[in-house]
């Protein structure tokens, strides 16, 4: 990996100063939160932003508000290791803060906020690779290149949403606020994504994250298994989230499994969802879930791990996510 | 020196007067065998240790490498005219100004410093820029043009069988094979007919690499008074002083100092003359200014040298107690694009079979493939890891068929001590037989076996055992020449300071501390009083480099007999001043004294300088060959070592059936030594072996992609980088319970044998061996990953054979074989027929 390349470095101090200075430059001004994502991407010439705005210095994206009805408010800027920590989060949220331990190393959750963990770059071993690495293979339609070497056929890019919080909070039906010149927007965290490898996200270039909401705890219960090679480091390449809402005799009123890692966002395994409704949760039903989530884990091949394993092992990890939920 | 000098009494001796101490009682030793600090530890782990990459001269100016694109290509055209103009650059090379090819070996110098007509895979450098910043060299190096005529690509073993052209290299046996062997020890035919059963097998260990934390780089140095100094990540300091003075001439060698800085992690990664150093020397000498480079990890990929991908097939004969009987081995290696050490680690895929259980008769048949792949060659256990995968395995299939216990039948058929090999290998002493004993009863393996046992997170419980054996040194240094491998120089000061200058080359396992430790014992004084000078072509005397295990025993070996020549001469000073006789004086604890009067003596430095005044300055060399091999034959000169080391491993796996993902939460490992000259790096080197065993076993590999569009061929590194290459974590981590097993060695300082690589060997193979004991599948392939584990067991599910892994080996002519008798057929190690080496035979 190459050194950093050279950029102008600005420290707003508040939200509307940092959109301002973004407005001002554009294309060429990226925000950075932790840098965990942005700076290794810009070693590798993947992102080549010439000015950066660090959202370091306002206070208010720190913050982490435990809301009265019980639901919590959570800065963008809050480091991982802080709600990895978080004493209401553990207890509350524990498939959130599992999910965040699973993050890569304790270093990098140091490092790393919440909010550029859901907003991370898709991912593909075709393109999270240097400069000269992708001069070689004549670069990709991501960046510098016109064609896809994943799938070669195919109009679009398969890079692979990888973060481990979006598929809990997705599934959890979390809520995001933007901000921008325009005002402010509260979308459901599902609607932020797009299925596409370089368009993944709905949110606008000028659109500063500012808080994610987290429902109140209730007659619901979440969970996250994570699939990777390693027990630390590495990113899913399989992130089962689940939510499921039960009522009082234990059947399953509402389901949502989101399936990361095997697709450009977090994939609804909704034949599994529409299996468990209105059902108790057997073992036999499990199963079955399970086995539904075989065809939405469209895995490709541009992640670590053989991609027909990664199919085959869905519904293992799926039935184990949701036996996680009893 | 005033004494008669003590080399040429040695000389005429000979090896045979040679002693090295290997039966001194342990009660008698101070230093040896303690676990005393390392002597560069504490600027180790405090990051004052300077690394080749911390360096930096005034002046100083950074390169950067303009990398093949094209795994396999014609170069048309190369223009620099822009990269010139960009502000600051300071010098361009390209393949013109470094017209002479250079390589590890004699026998293959088929690399250029930078490319001059063809590249041979992505990496490939092909122009050096050189400018005031690290950032405008590469800035640079984007404007040079270079166009491309593209040739077929070779990307496997398979293709290299398959495709004659085009041809990688216009030298080697034919096509694209590198090398062809074929020995034949013994009558197969009649070992195979007086089996009791027969096997075959066919296995593949596919390529990875060394990862040392420290990523090569080098400072050159061509001063105003025409002497150039390189400061560089070298394990092997005098073989890139030669491919200098080879490259660099008429720059005389003499003119040429190469100072090899402590390594950060080598395993053989850093032990080829490498295209960076000589371009950064050349570049120096271009523009009269300091040169550096440092390599990115990718570049270190690039760089690579590692464990050669080898496609096996083993046929087996065993008597009814596995005895083995006939074995008949085929290696095809997969060499990368470049020769580097590849003849050797192709011989290495045949030589070690031997030297843990008897084999009665033996025929090997290897070939090393070029591909245009990063080029392969050494990495910890060079060559011999591949086919001890192989055996291990198929040992382990043989008890099963036969309803053995794999440890006892391994004990069974324990090749003797001080015995020759079916191919002329001297075994001394051999400690194999307590090492499975220890990882025997440390597993519980008796009672533990076969179980299958559920863990509480529904997990199968399996253990798998393995063995091993490894060289102390190769017997031959890679260039032919009568000299000695090691060399040591003392120089003892009137302060009572000894310093030791030594060519060899501390890359973290300790070869520094081991001087100190052998000379400290052999003077009485303070090991970490010492001060070691090493790696400095200028200022010490010649080691062959830190590669094959060598160092410990040769190094410690010329160590010794410089320091007992020191000893004798001070024992005549202090002999003279306290009137007792040479005899009865004892060194210890920094004195000089009458072991019958203890009280009666001098410190260490006044014997010093009892001893210059009546000798003149005082300094001692001592050195070490090796002896000769019983192997005569063509080929032979790869695999007689000085001694060999073995160990045994207990590996315990715990597989998830449903996805086949595994963990490893203990290994047991024991390992013969010889004599353990300090317990605790003794230990430290067995788990970093396990560690790195266990990377090669689950998840390591040199992946490359492959894929083609529109005609358009892309065949590059997959995961050039320290996150994708998968290699274990902390996490991933199990306990180690190690033994430390001591059989010395007469060939050894104080008995010791090696350490750093043995250990690693039977790890993969007990991996594989224990998820056979879980879930009775068969992964003959490594890495053995999760993908592979869940193949077989759907297999077993479907009622097939539960196994991964390749089903035959592409038809190679190998010729006929080279035929020696065994030693128990009345050889005497040379060839008895004279076969023809028909280049062109058809394949
Ligand atoms: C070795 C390694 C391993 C990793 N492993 C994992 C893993 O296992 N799981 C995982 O989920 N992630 C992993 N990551 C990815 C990443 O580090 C984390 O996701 C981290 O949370 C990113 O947060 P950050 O604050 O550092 O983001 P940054 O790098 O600062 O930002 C990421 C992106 O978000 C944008 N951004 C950040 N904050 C805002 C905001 N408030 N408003 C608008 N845009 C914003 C930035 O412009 C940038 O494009 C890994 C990274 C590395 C280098
Ligand atoms: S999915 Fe295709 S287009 Fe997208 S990054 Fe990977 S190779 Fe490039």
């Amino acid at each position: 990996m190459l050194r950093l390349p050279a950029f102008t470095y600005y420290r707003p101090k508040t939200a509307t100063a940092a959109v301002a200075l973004k407005q001002a430059h554009g294309k060429d001004a990226m925000f950075v939160a932790g840098g965990t994502d942005l700076y290794p991407n810009m070693k590798r010439r993947q992102q080549t932003p010439l000015h950066v705005v660090s959202l370091q210095d306002i206070e208010e994206l720190h913050l982490v508000e435990v809301q009265k009805d019980g639901s919590v408010a959570i800065g963008a800027m809050a480091h991982l290791t802080a709600l990895e920590m978080h004493p209401y989060l553990q207890a509350h949220f524990p498939a959130l803060a599992h999910a965040i331990a699973e993050i890569s190393t304790p270093l990098l959750r140091n490092m790393g906020t919440i909010g550029g963990n859901l907003l991370l770059d898709t991912r593909c071993n075709y393109y999270d690779q240097t400069h000269e690495w992708r001069e070689s293979i004549s670069f990709c339609m991501k960046k510098d290149g016109d064609i896809c070497w994943v799938a070669p056929g195919s109009p679009r890019c398969w890079a692979v949403q990888s973060s481990d919080t979006v598929p809990v909070v997705c599934a959890m039906e979390a809520e995001v606020e933007l901000v921008s010149p325009l005002g402010t927007r509260r979308i459901k965290a599902d609607d932020l994504y797009r299925d596409d490898g370089i368009q993944y996200l709905t949110k606008q270039p000028e659109e500063l994250l500012t808080r994610i909401i987290l429902p109140a705890p209730g007659s619901w219960k979440a969970s996250y298994l994570k699939l990777r090679r390693r027990g630390t480091f590495d990113f899913p390449v399989l992130g089962v989230g689940v939510c499921l809402w039960f009522d009082a005799d234990g059947i399953v009123k509402k389901a949502n499994i989101r399936l990361g890692g095997v697709g450009s966002y977090a994939i609804p395994a909704t034949d599994s969802e529409r299996l468990l409704v209105g059902n108790p949760l057997t073992d036999e039903l499990i199963a079955a879930a399970g086995t539904a989530a075989m065809k939405p884990a469209r895995a490709m091949d541009n992640t670590d791990l053989d991609v027909y394993w990664r199919k085959k092992v869905a519904p293992v990890f799926v039935a184990r996510a949701l036996r996680a939920c009893r | 020196m005033v004494l008669d000098d003590p080399r040429l009494a040695d000389a005429a001796a000979g090896q045979a007067s040679a002693k090295w101490r290997h039966d001194v009682k342990k009660e008698d030793l101070r230093v040896i065998g303690t676990a005393i600090r390392k002597v560069d530890a504490r600027s180790k782990v405090s990051g004052l240790t300077r690394f080749a990459d911390d360096l930096s001269l005034p002046r100083m100016i950074y390169m950067k490498l303009l990398r093949s694109t094209q795994a396999h290509a014609r170069i048309k055209r190369v223009d620099v005219s822009k990269a010139k103009a960009v502000p600051g650059v300071k010098g361009i090379l390209t393949g013109e100004d470094l017209p002479t090819p250079f390589g590890i070996l004699p026998v293959s110098q088929d690399e250029h410093a930078l490319c001059p007509d063809k590249v041979r895979f992505v990496g490939d450098p092909v122009v050096a820029i050189a400018a005031l910043t690290e950032d405008a060299a590469w800035d640079a190096c984007r404007l040079v043009e270079v166009d491309y005529e593209p040739l077929h690509t070779i990307g496997s073993i398979k293709e290299a069988v398959e495709h004659e052209e085009p041809r990688i290299h216009d030298y080697g046996v034919r096509g694209n094979i590198h090398r062809l062997e074929n020995l034949e020890f013994g009558d197969l035919a009649a070992g195979f007919a007086a089996s009791d059963h027969i096997r075959e097998d066919t296995f593949f260990f596919e390529g990875n690499t060394h990862l040392p934390m420290e990523q090569h780089a080098s400072l050159a140095h061509f001063d105003k008074d025409g002497k150039l100094t390189i400061w560089s990540s070298t394990q092997t300091p005098h073989y890139l002083h030669k491919a200098l003075a080879r490259v660099l001439h008429p720059l005389p060698a003499h003119h040429i100092r190469v100072i090899a800085c402590p390594n950060g992690g080598g395993f053989g990664g850093k032990s080829d003359p490498f295209n960076h150093e000589i371009c950064a020397a050349k570049m120096s000498m271009l523009t009269g200014r300091p040169v550096k480079i440092s390599l990115t990890r990718e570049e270190v990929f690039f760089c690579h040298r590692g464990r050669h991908p080898v496609l096996m097939h083993a046929r087996i004969g065993v008597s009814k107690t596995g005895r083995i009987k006939a074995l008949d081995f085929h290696s095809l290696l997969d060499g990368g694009a470049y020769g580097s050490y590849g003849t050797a680690s192709t011989f290495y895929t045949g030589a070690l079979q031997t030297v843990t259980y008897a084999v009665e008769n033996y025929h090997f048949r290897g070939a090393r493939l070029f591909t245009n792949k990063a080029p392969c060659g050494p990495k910890r256990g060079h060559g011999t890891v591949q086919p001890r995968f192989a055996l291990e395995v198929q040992l382990d299939k043989i008890a099963c068929d036969l309803k053995l216990d794999p440890a006892q039948m391994r004990i069974d058929n324990l090749a003797p001590r001080d015995s020759l090999t079916a191919n002329f290998l001297q075994i001394g002493s051999m400690g194999l037989m307590q090492c499975i004993n220890k990882v025997v009863d440390g597993s519980g393996w008796k009672t533990r076996r076969g179980l299958q046992e559920r863990t509480a997170d529904g997990r199968i419980r399996g253990l798998g055992i393995a063995c091993s054996s490894y060289l102390s040194g190769a017997g031959l240094p890679i260039y032919w020449n009568g000299m000695p491998h090691s060399g040591v120089q003392l120089k003892l000061d009137r302060s009572g300071l000894v310093t030791v200058f030594c060519g060899s080359t501390d890359i973290g396992q300790g070869s520094d501390s081991v001087l100190t430790w052998i000379i400290a014992e052999v003077l009485g004084i303070d090991p970490l009083g010492m001060r070691v000078v090493t790696s400095d072509t200028d200022l010490t005397p010649v080691d062959l480099g830190s590669y094959s295990s060598r160092v410990t025993v040769m190094t410690g070996n010329a160590a010794m007999q410089a320091a007992e020549r020191a000893r004798e001469i001070l024992a005549k000073g202090a002999s003279e001043q306290l009137q007792v006789p040479v005899a009865r004086l004892t060194f210890a604890d920094a004195r000089v004294f009458d072991s019958e009067n203890p009280d009666k003596g001098m410190s260490f430095a006044d014997a010093v300088i009892a001893a210059e005044s009546r000798f003149g300055t005082i300094g001692t060399v001592g050195s070490y060959t090796p002896p000769k091999s019983a192997a005569k034959f063509r080929g032979g000169g790869v695999g007689p070592s000085p001694s060999y080391s073995y160990s045994a491993t207990v590996v315990e796996v715990e597989v998830d059936p449903e996805t086949g993902i595994y963990r490893v939460p203990k290994v047991w490992m024991a390992h013969d030594i010889g004599r353990a000259l300090n317990a605790a790096v003794a230990m430290g080197q067995i788990e970093g072996s396990v560690y790195m065993g266990l990377g090669e076993a689950m998840m390591e590999e040199m992946a490359y992609r492959d894929r083609s569009h529109k005609g358009h061929r892309i065949f590059v590194h997959k995961i050039p980088s320290l996150l994708e290459y998968k290699s274990p974590s902390t996490m991933e981590m199990p306990e180690v319970v190690t033994y430390v097993v001591e059989d010395p060695d007469k060939n050894g300082p104080f008995g010791a044998k090696e350490v750093g690589q043995g250990p690693l060997l039977p790890i993969m193979p007990a991996v594989a061996n224990a998820i056979f004991d879980a879930v009775g599948v068969r992964v003959d392939e490594v890495p053995i990953t999760p993908e592979k584990v869940f193949a077989a067991l759907v297999q077993k599910r479907a009622g097939k054979v539960g196994r991964y892994g390749p089903d035959e080996l592409p038809p190679v002519n190998f010729g006929d074989s080279l035929k020696i008798k065994t030693p128990w057929q009345g050889g005497d190690g040379t060839a008895w027929n004279e076969p023809k080496r028909d280049k062109k035979a058809a394949r």
